[in-house]
């Protein structure tokens, strides 16, 4: 038999569906390996140990009508897990114990699934890379001292290296298909309000959005359901009539119109993405699809709009870390010096410097020039896509500008690691959903990704071209188990 | 200071050469009547145990979303269509960042550019006349929780459980001149809202705090002077005493040739004067922006007239009603409606008693009584059938108006029907002619020598008759008809 961690998320449920393997095998077969991969850094917090016993527990009294049956998953440690410490990445959270369960998560819960552990990520979900986690930064399976993208880069990491079945992450900016692209695995960005956010660390609320990230678009679509619900307790949260997208998977691309826009072809874009893309292109004229030149010119305006709208809200959102209440607090002889030691001590630089960009944006005398100026470049550039959308079904693009670059390499050049959400970021401020596929490997035999931008709330249909796309690129993912 | 000895109406400050005018502006909060908070479902109901109504949304904590309080908002536009104000058919709640302890966000969720409520009226009576204030807007904002720094000499301890309860920003123009005006718009405020149930006024409990701006310039001047904010003063009294001070602070640094800086103050009410907090520069940079976690608020025509079709008649409706329809004063009027409870009382003293003589008994005997027991009259000792039972009895000469009294000061003890207070001590009036003749023959015999001195033009004695007849019946004899006897025997 085939080794249980190499299995699909799909896969598994069919196997336990039909008897031939425990939860409990399945869960062990996850913890051991992850047990053995602790190089990596993907987990803050580990739940080996619950997750066995919920396993048995699960085995004992099996319900095999759920989608999620028995199934443990590592999840991203800004969703917020009852009794389970919550980090967010940061110092300032680190013995941060919720008494409630975000929503998304408690939708994989009731569906069976099984907590496994917390994985790293950056601060906050601020950074491109991992590196700026206060638990240290996470090595990428796909290669020694290789970054595994960032935000999500403990998922992407523990997915590809397949320490977890199947993991959600979030996205603000890229943070999901940025590392799916790096790591040779699969990432959604769901359209914003599709998946609740209660209950996840906010970092720049009206960009967040948790997405599914797994080995291939099947899965997807299937963790997808799961996670995807209306809910009260978010007012942001959308009230539309939500597919069963695991169901409704199917590969039909034929007579799709997809549109390829003129403004993603960058300067100095490398060969290798040129081709990456050309690569798409073929794919879908020979599928059938229907290639149509397209134009979003306002692109240029996205990535300087990006960092003034998600610094903005995050100066704001993070102010609740004071000391006062709960986590990290510093002493200090007032309450101000309370407040400067706590969030000096507690949070890392590239936090530090997007709360200062935040703060200035929003101050008196700049607002208007930054922050509104921001927020009407956004809306013109919502309007860019409305306007192509009226003549295509979905657009192609890389996800990325680059492969995977080593540890420590850009972290000293913020500017340089915010140019690789260049292609991530637009869809963000439009609100839209994207789907990050494995689309090939560069020289070095680093994964490249395609990314696949729809329609609002239209999830289903870039879910579809994505299966079709994937049958045809038959990406295989080369990782050696170099650290185990 | 004495407040009173001022000509209230015409409120000025003068010195040697100089008169000043004072020029007011309120920001009443004024806290929304809900049983839940204005962003979660946590309790609203005060005087509870520190930190037992929060909430993990009241409280901040990580991943925690704000959901809008429906019943808030209504109450909100309710308000607004009290006060004769435009309601905006979209507004935005904005963040209004600043850290303090007792702010668990970091931030109060308010509104900054786009309130809920737009320009709108109340109406004052003043002795000669109304004046109308101008009401700029009403936004809903949070409030913070309650730092208190008395228990310990160390630490300050934090109370969350105001910590996002629903207020509502009433926001006046330049409009008040003087202390009665600032008393009578707040009253008036406070009536409206209790009118329509969206705020209980109450000041001692913190629902209604204001903040008071004040400038100060030459009689005659067109243009407005410098201002200072005095925050969160809490009672009328306070407010007065606060802008009699700043006031005179202001003029005092004009005489001398300074210039007022605009500042922020605060009210030390045991020193009875005001002191800066914080000046212009130091003023806070809030960094509004609009909370990206809700959506803006945007209202059909349908759900406005829906509330405006159940908003109830209001003190100046009610005013010219009573006016018109009962024939009541202005004056009587305005005491009636100020308090809604009043006016439902006297509505049904007079639904089946004479309006005159219930208008005299409840301003005279039982505003009294209530002042006199410290009570509201929702909570009046004698129920509005019974007190109409007693002007009835009053208006048939079943009892004169002096028993009356003495049944009502019964009645107070203990709600008791007043007929049968009457039957029970006998105080039923006396009008039968032939007794009471019986009874003014008798005083006539024994007093001949007064009647003497009457009879040579000493009118004054005609009371001594009176009182000795009414001693005689022990207070019951109809009071009118001893007269007619007495007048007629006397001749």
């Amino acid at each position: 038999m085939t080794n249980i961690t190499d299995l699909t998320l799909t896969e598994l449920v069919n196997k336990i569906k039909k008897k031939e393997v425990s939860s409990r095998e399945i869960t062990n077969a996850y913890v051991n390996r992850s047990e053995k991969s602790k190089k990596l850094n993907t987990y803050i917090t580990d739940n080996f140990e619950n997750a066995l016993k919920k396993a048995s527990d699960f085995d004992n009294n099996p319900n095999y009508e759920k989608k999620l049956p028995g199934i443990p998953i590592a999840v991203k440690d800004l969703f917020c897990t009852k009794d389970v410490k919550t980090t967010a990445g940061s110092k300032i959270l680190n013995n941060f114990i919720p008494t409630y369960e975000s929503t998304v998560t408690e939708n994989l819960w009731k569906e069976g699934s099984i907590l496994l552990g917390k994985l790293n990520c950056d601060e906050f979900a601020m950074g491109s890379s991992n590196e700026t986690s206060f638990f240290g930064n996470v090595q990428s399976p796909i290669g020694k001292n290789l970054v595994p993208g960032g935000s999500s880069g403990g998922s992407a990491s523990a997915l590809a290296a397949k320490l977890t079945p199947a993991t959600i992450g979030t996205d603000t900016g890229g943070s999901i298909r940025q590392p799916a692209s790096f790591t040779g695995t699969v990432g959604l960005k769901p359209t914003y309000g599709a998946c609740s956010r209660y209950g996840i660390v906010a970092f720049a609320s009206s960009l967040d959005q948790a997405g599914p990230m797994t080995g291939n678009v099947k899965d997807c679509s299937l963790l997808f359901d799961v996670m995807c619900s209306y809910d009260i307790k978010d007012s942001t949260s959308v009230n539309f009539k939500r597919k069963n997208y695991f169901k409704e998977l199917n590969n039909s691309i034929k007579g799709k119109k997809i549109g390829i826009p003129k403004e993603y072809r960058v300067d100095g874009m490398s060969k290798e993405i040129e081709d990456l893309w050309q690569k798409g292109i073929n794919i879908i004229k020979d599928s059938g699809a229907e290639v149509i030149d397209i134009s979003l010119p306002n692109t240029k305006y996205a990535l300087p709009a990006y960092y003034i709208v998600a610094p903005a809200e995050a100066s704001s959102n993070l102010a609740r870390y004071d000391g006062v209440k709960y986590g990290f607090r510093s002493e200090g002889k007032n309450l101000i010096e309370m407040y400067e030691n706590t969030r000096s001590k507690g949070f890392g630089d590239e936090v530090k410097r997007r709360i200062m960009i935040g703060t200035y944006v929003l101050s008196s005398g700049y607002y208007d020039a930054y922050y509104l100026k921001a927020q009407k470049v956004r809306k013109l550039i919502k309007n860019d896509f409305d306007e192509v959308y009226k003549k295509v079904d979905a657009i192609l693009t890389p996800s990325t500008p680059s492969s995977a670059f080593t540890i420590g390499e850009k972290s000293n050049d913020p500017v340089s690691m915010y140019l690789n959400d260049i292609f991530t970021v637009p869809i963000n401020l439009a609100g839209l959903p994207a789907i990050s596929i494995p689309g090939g490997h560069d020289s070095k035999g680093y994964p490249l990704g395609l990314q696949i931008i729809g329609k609002t709330f239209d999830e289903q249909n870039i879910i579809n071209i994505a299966y079709a796309m994937e049958n045809q690129i038959n990406f295989k993912n080369q990782i050696k188990d170099w650290w185990i | 200071m004495d407040l009173v000895s001022k000509d209230q109406n015409k409120y000025s400050i003068k010195r040697e050469n100089n008169e000043y005018e004072v020029v007011i502006g309120l920001e009443v909060h004024a806290q929304v009547l809900s049983e839940s908070k204005l962003f979660s479902t946590s309790s609203t109901k005060f005087g509870a145990e520190p930190n037992t109504q929060v909430s993990l949304v009241d409280a901040a904590f990580p991943g925690m979303l704000p959901v809008i309080n429906e019943f808030c908002i209504k109450q909100a536009v309710k308000t607004g269509i009290g006060l004769n104000a435009k309601i905006n058919k979209k507004s935005i709640f904005d963040r209004k960042n600043y850290f303090y302890a007792d702010l668990p966000q970091g931030y109060q969720i308010s509104q900054y550019k786009n309130p809920i409520v737009g320009e709108g009226t109340v109406i004052l009576d003043l002795p000669d006349g109304e004046k109308s204030i101008g009401i700029e807007r009403l936004h809903l904002e949070q409030d913070a929780g309650k730092s208190i720094h008395d228990i310990d000499p160390q630490n300050t301890f934090v109370d969350l459980n105001r910590s996002g309860v629903a207020l509502m920003e009433i926001v006046s123009k330049p409009d008040l001149r003087s202390l009665e005006e600032v008393n009578l718009y707040i009253k008036k405020l406070r009536s409206i809202m209790k009118y329509l149930g969206t705020c209980d006024g109450n000041m001692q409990e913190g629902s209604l705090r204001a903040d008071v701006n004040i400038s100060v310039r030459k009689k005659g001047d067109k243009d407005l002077g410098t201002r200072c904010e005095i925050k969160n003063v809490n009672s009328i009294k306070f407010m007065q005493m606060a802008i009699d001070y700043e006031a005179n602070r202001q003029v005092d640094i004009l005489e001398e040739g300074g210039k007022i800086d605009q500042e922020t103050r605060l009210f030390d009410t045991k020193k009875n004067e005001t002191r800066s907090m914080r000046s212009k520069e130091d003023a806070h940079d809030y960094r509004y922006f609009p909370d990206p976690d809700l959506l803006p608020l945007e209202f059909t025509d349908e759900f406005i007239n829906e509330l405006k079709k159940n908003i109830p008649e209001l003190p100046d409706e009610k005013k010219k009603r009573f006016i018109e329809k009962f024939k009541l004063s202005p004056y009587e009027a305005n005491i009636l409606v100020s308090d809604i409870d009043t006016s439902k009382y006297f509505e049904a003293v007079i639904k089946k008693s004479d309006i005159k003589l219930s208008t005299n008994w409840i301003t005279g005997e039982l505003f009294a009584l209530l002042n006199e027991k410290n009570l509201e009259i929702s909570k009046s000792p004698i129920s509005a059938l019974n007190l109409s039972k007693l002007i009835n009895l009053i208006k048939d000469g079943t009892i004169s108006g002096k028993i009356a009294k003495s049944v009502f000061e019964i009645m107070a003890v203990g709600d008791a029907d007043p007929q049968k207070i009457i039957e029970e001590k006998g105080l039923k009036q006396q009008s039968d002619p032939k007794e009471l003749e019986k009874i003014v023959d008798k005083v006539i015999n024994e007093n001949q020598d007064k009647v003497k001195e009457f009879k040579l033009g000493k009118d004054k004695l005609f009371g001594f008759f009176v009182g000795q007849v009414m001693k005689i019946s022990g207070g019951k004899a109809n009071p009118q008809l001893v007269n007619d006897i007495l007048k007629k025997k006397l001749k």
